[in-house]
């Protein structure tokens, strides 16, 4: 049989022919936050979109989009962490993973807590300095439920391929709505809260000393990155080729989850202060919170010359669809009532994470 | 692990008059939340109220 018809016989064995990976932006395609973010010491989103790093450890790191990709793949990007200050004593209770998070109603396929439960697969190409034996997780956050398994880094500083199968759990049906269900965990740094007991290759419920049990320490050097990308989450047994996608299709998948606002119109209520709205590109997944990104020369009023946005007052409105904002303008010569656009990409975002 | 350092935390009130949404300031950022319980911010206000942990000013009126 040639591969080709081996792929399709595999493909058509278990799975849809597309939209096949669960995961958003796997090829780490899309940075709206920036491209890099240094001194990076706590929890949040950093770099690619719909990849949360959290953490408590004492390590600092620089978060990056980078170029560095496995060779002959058709991959353009990568998710690294630099280790600039190192996590030299692991503390018992410390936990730091990347993770990605998945609404419940994008997981019904899996007949997850049924007796037809579907096992899934990871594959992903994993770059770490650091070689020895690393954990994957799987949380159901809707049953406090979780499995992990093991894969080895072998060689320092080279990509490396990894595929790894989680068997369908019968136990515990994920919600069918917007809020998170599954969370896959990449750890890095697990104190022994984390890795005392047996580690848990089958569904159970949550155990902490049970979820990343022979992992090692990640960040213990200020010479060590780690680098991953083409992370594929899909349903069955095997991996299959990772499914990409267009730039374009990943960042509207992006949007409902982060979004920046690049224009709003409204009118002035001060001297200094306007009240402008914006329909967002995308339905958020839920209403987002919003947050001023950009103060340079951000709000041009019709008629006027432009003037900064200095700050964020209130959010007075903000829904699935749009958001209503009152902001302050350096402009004092406002009159109440006129016309106002804010015209500078990336002003405000817009975000609805899970 | 969300464990937002909030500094400071004000209702805002919409064009209605009804409370829609939390001003906070977190680590120097203002940050508009709306009281959507599926919001992740929110849900954290909600978490640090309920310890006890944070109090939530009075709107403007």
């Amino acid at each position: 049989m040639s591969k080709a018809a081996e792929l399709a016989a595999l493909i058509g064995s278990q799975t849809a022919l597309s939209n096949r990976n669960l995961i958003i932006n796997g090829a780490m395609q899309v940075a709206q936050r920036g491209t890099s973010t240094s001194s990076v010491t706590g929890n949040g989103y950093h770099a690619c979109d719909r990849w949360k790093f959290d953490t408590t450890d004492e390590s600092t790191l620089t978060i990056s989009q980078a170029t560095d990709v496995p060779s002959g793949k058709g991959f353009a990007n990568s998710f690294k962490m630099d280790v600039t200050v190192a996590e030299s004593s692991v503390a018992s209770d410390d936990q730091t993973f990347l993770n990605h998070r998945i609404e419940g109603q994008n997981l019904q396929q899996l007949k997850k807590g049924t007796s037809s439960a579907e096992s899934v697969t990871v594959s992903f190409y994993v770059k770490s300095t650091k070689t020895g034996t690393f954990c994957l997780e799987l949380e159901d956050k809707d049953n406090s439920r979780h499995i992990s398994k093991q894969y080895s880094v072998s060689a320092s500083d080279t990509w490396e391929f990894k595929t790894i199968t989680f068997d369908g759990d019968t136990t515990g049906t994920l919600d069918n709505d917007n809020g998170e269900s599954l969370r896959l965990k990449f750890w890095l740094v697990a104190g022994s809260d984390f890795t005392s007991g047996t580690l848990a290759t089958s569904w159970a419920s949550i155990t902490n000393a049970n979820a990343a049990v022979g992992q090692v320490n990640a960040f213990d050097s200020t010479s060590n990155n780690w680098l991953i990308t083409g992370i594929q989450l899909e349903v069955g047994e095997q991996a299959t080729p990772f499914e990409h996608r267009s730039f374009a299709d990943e960042l509207i998948k992006c949007q409902r989850y982060f979004e920046l606002i690049g224009y709003a119109l409204g009118r002035a209520v001060s001297t200094t202060q306007a009240e402008v709205n914006s329909a967002f590109k995308v339905d958020k997944r839920a209403a987002p919170t919003i947050t001023l990104k950009e103060t340079s020369s951000a709000i041009a009023e019709f008629l006027r010359s432009a003037a900064n946005i200095t700050s964020l007052d209130s959010t007075y409105n903000s829904q699935t669809t749009h958001c209503g904002n009152r902001l302050t303008s350096s402009d004092t010569g406002m009159n109440s009532g006129e016309l106002v656009s804010v015209i500078k990409p990336d002003s405000l975002a817009a975000d609805a994470e899970l | 692990m969300e464990e937002l350092n909030i500094t400071s935390a004000k209702y805002v009130r919409g064009l209605s008059g009804e409370l829609v949404s939390v001003m906070i300031v977190v680590d120097g950022e203002t940050m508009g939340v709306p009281m959507d319980p599926a919001n992740r911010h929110y849900a954290e206000i909600q978490r640090q109220v309920e310890a006890g942990d944070l109090t939530i000013a009075d709107a403007d009126d």
